[in-house]
């Protein structure tokens, strides 16, 4: 065999060295290929993700005010973030925001699910009623909220009044300190909650109906095959919602933009929220990406723990 | 006393009926298998009976009480599911404890019944499991313990085997058969395999179509099928159904099968016979009824040549299973390994007719029985 890899007029080359300079030349032809497949994906993501993201890290450290010249501020915006107390107030609001209403759209998207997955007279349309949020335009849908929770017009309040309840200890809504945090939080469980439903909907899906049977059998009632057999069957889905919300819920903004502003007061300031504030409103840019920066960190804390924990189970 | 009645047991769904009028009685402690091919209505027919399937008319009796309307838990039975059913997220411990943790059982007496099971199944190493670390054979297993710790009166099985490889049904075949006797209850089992149902029942109801078409021992069906469907559907190789037609030689009949004389046998009843004479009938013929030489051992006269070409020849080590065709009819016989016929030859046979079945062409109904 050796002979005939030897062409004629070649230098004669040991037929062993001459495989492996063809196979190492092969793979890197394959990486190529590899690379080239990935790269119109990755200019993207580099030019309008990655390269962003980066420069945010770059800007913690600096002082811009994005027209003058950048200078390099140090640690100063970091230390800054110990003396703001509007930042304080947006990181509290932030973890409230989050621990509230994590639980609380997860718990109406599993009892809408399993609702909506029994066969229910006009399944289908409650399904779609239960999405629209989701779909709808933002912007309009805070309208209507707006409109309904109004304190002195809204039908909200005048079912409660009808309800007997005294006008003097009506709830504000987004106008009182005390209450505009929960309007903002039942907007947001009310705006994901049916697209939350839809995966649970196909988590439920997934569990093997044998299972349930089986239960039976075993004597389960119907609280028992929830807490035995969905509640189990259903953790990686409630895992996957658990993230995606958490996530969602550290991002909040274009629901408390619309609402609140962020107040009454600092009420309803969120990190983003201040982040947008001090960016483009206060035009210190150095400043809002260290708070950014502070979001980033926190964002990746809590996942971190979420998949460690998933992993344990 | 856990006797089981099934009186006119009905399951339709909108205006299709899948089990029609099914009266069946089960024994205490019997051992009785629903066999039948896919969509036949037995699986359904044991759910009806597990509580998992709404009964849509007739009577379903347990231990003298009607429990139609009873909820599974309350009818003393457990079931063996065919893919098993384990909770995957439990331990095969809390899998098999799950039910009596749910009966609020003590402890000491679910430790103690769950351990037992587990010896039984020689399952006690596995006990830290969980389902998905075990094997098919292994879950098998913890299914059945599952079904044992609670010490139901009745046992159902949804073919539980099926999943399993050939090797380790034959295994477990033996293995549930044991575990029937040890355990001393009634066991329902489903299949729609012949083979288990011939090796392990006690008694075998065929189904077909929603409908029962015998109940018997599995003897008694191989030997006297009451129609063509449990004549094919028992035995493999399959039963070769020729048709023929009937004539009388004489004081005996016989049947003529494509120029071929098969005789009769003379202790067949003659009064059921003789409306058939000079009619189209079907007979049938086990492969095992057909030999290379005179049996010495079978009366005479329920011999006779038969000579047909051989298609193909499938050694099976023990005896040699030969797809011959005789008047445009493919058949398989049975012959000894030793046999020596070429494909597209004419093998030279014996068939003997002493277990020979007659049916009614239109009714398919048995002649004989």
């Amino acid at each position: 065999m050796a002979h005939s890899t030897i062409a004629a007029g070649d230098t004669p080359v040991p037929a062993r060295r001459r495989k492996t300079v063809s196979k190492r030349r092969r793979r890197v032809q394959d990486a190529l290929v590899a690379y080239s497949f990935i790269a119109p994906n990755f200019l993207g993501f580099a030019v309008f993700t990655l390269g962003p993201i980066l420069f945010a890290f770059v800007l913690a450290f600096m002082h811009w005010d994005g027209s003058n010249a950048m200078s390099f501020a140090g640690l100063d915006n970091f230390w800054r973030l110990f003396e703001d107390k509007a930042f304080k107030d947006a990181f509290w609001n932030t973890i409230i925001y989050t621990v509230v209403s994590v639980p609380v759209t997860l718990a109406c998207a599993l009892g809408l699910a399993i609702l909506l997955n029994h066969k229910i007279l006009g399944r289908d349309f409650f399904r779609t009623a239960m999405f629209f949020p989701y779909v709808a335009s933002l912007v309009a849908v805070a309208v209507v909220w707006n409109m309904i929770f109004n304190p002195e017009m809204g039908p909200v309040n005048m079912i409660l009044y009808t309800l007997g309840l005294d006008p003097k200890n009506m709830p504000g809504w987004a106008a009182d300190r005390h209450w505009a945090m929960v309007t903002v939080i039942l907007f947001g469980v009310w705006k994901s909650m049916g697209y939350f439903m839809v995966i649970y909907l196909a988590g439920l899906q997934g569990i093997n109906s044998e299972l349930y049977e089986a239960a039976d059998l075993d004597g389960a009632n119907a609280w028992q095959k929830f807490l035995y057999v969905t509640v189990p069957q259903l953790g990686p889905t409630t895992f996957f919602v658990t993230v995606m919300l958490t996530i969602q819920s550290f991002k909040v903004f274009d629901q408390i933009y619309m609402i609140t502003q962020g107040g009454p007061g600092t009420s309803t300031l969120v990190l983003v929220y201040h982040i947008y504030n001090e960016a483009f409103i206060s035009w210190d840019l150095g400043y809002s990406s260290m708070i950014a920066l502070v979001l980033f960190f926190l964002v990746l804390a809590v996942t971190v723990v979420q998949f460690r924990r998933q992993k344990e189970d | 006393m856990a006797s089981i009645s099934l009186k006119k047991l009905n399951k339709t769904y909108g205006a299709l009926t899948v089990v029609h009028d099914i009266d069946l009685e089960i024994a205490d402690k019997e051992f009785i298998i629903l066999v039948g091919p896919s969509g036949c209505g037995k699986s359904t027919t044991l759910r009806m009976i597990a509580g998992l399937e709404e009964i849509s008319g007739g009577e379903l009796i347990i231990g003298g009480d009607v429990v139609n309307d009873v909820p599974s838990k309350d009818r003393d039975i457990a079931m063996v599911f065919q893919n098993y059913a384990l909770y995957p997220h439990m331990t095969v411990y809390k899998n098999m404890a799950f039910g009596l943790q749910l009966r609020k059982a003590s402890r000491e007496v679910i430790d103690q019944k769950v351990q037992e099971a587990a010896k039984i199944l020689d399952i006690t190493h596995l006990l830290n499991r969980k389902p998905k670390a075990l094997s098919g054979g292994q879950r098998q297993r913890v299914a059945l313990g599952r079904a044992m710790v609670r010490n139901p009166e009745v046992f159902l099985l949804d073919e539980p085997l099926s999943n399993l490889d050939a090797k380790l049904r034959g295994t477990m075949r033996a293995e549930i058969t044991k575990l029937h006797k040890r355990l001393n209850s009634t066991f329902i089992y489903v299949t729609h395999d012949q083979i288990e149902a011939m090796t392990m029942a006690d008694r075998i109801v065929v189904m077909a179509d929603g409908h029962i078409q015998q109940v018997d021992t599995p003897q008694n069906l191989y030997d006297r099928p009451i129609n063509m469907f449990v004549a094919g559907f028992i035995g493999a190789p399959q039963m070769n159904m020729l048709p023929s037609k009937i004539e009388k030689r004489g004081e005996e009949y016989v049947a003529i099968f494509d120029g071929r004389v098969l005789p009769i046998p003379q202790n067949f009843d003659k009064a059921r016979i003789a409306p058939y004479e000079g009619r189209e009938v079907v007979i049938g013929l086990r492969p095992e009824n057909f030999h290379e030489l005179a049996p010495a051992d079978i009366n005479p006269a329920n011999l006779a040549p038969f000579e047909a070409v051989v298609d193909l020849a499938e050694p099976m080590g023990s005896e040699i299973h030969l797809n011959i065709t005789a008047g445009e009819k493919a058949m398989t016989v049975r012959v000894s390994p030793r046999f020596k016929a070429g494909i597209g030859e004419t093998a030279k046979l014996i068939v003997d007719t002493t277990n020979m079945q007659l049916f009614d062409k239109e009714t398919e109904r048995s002649i004989l029985y």
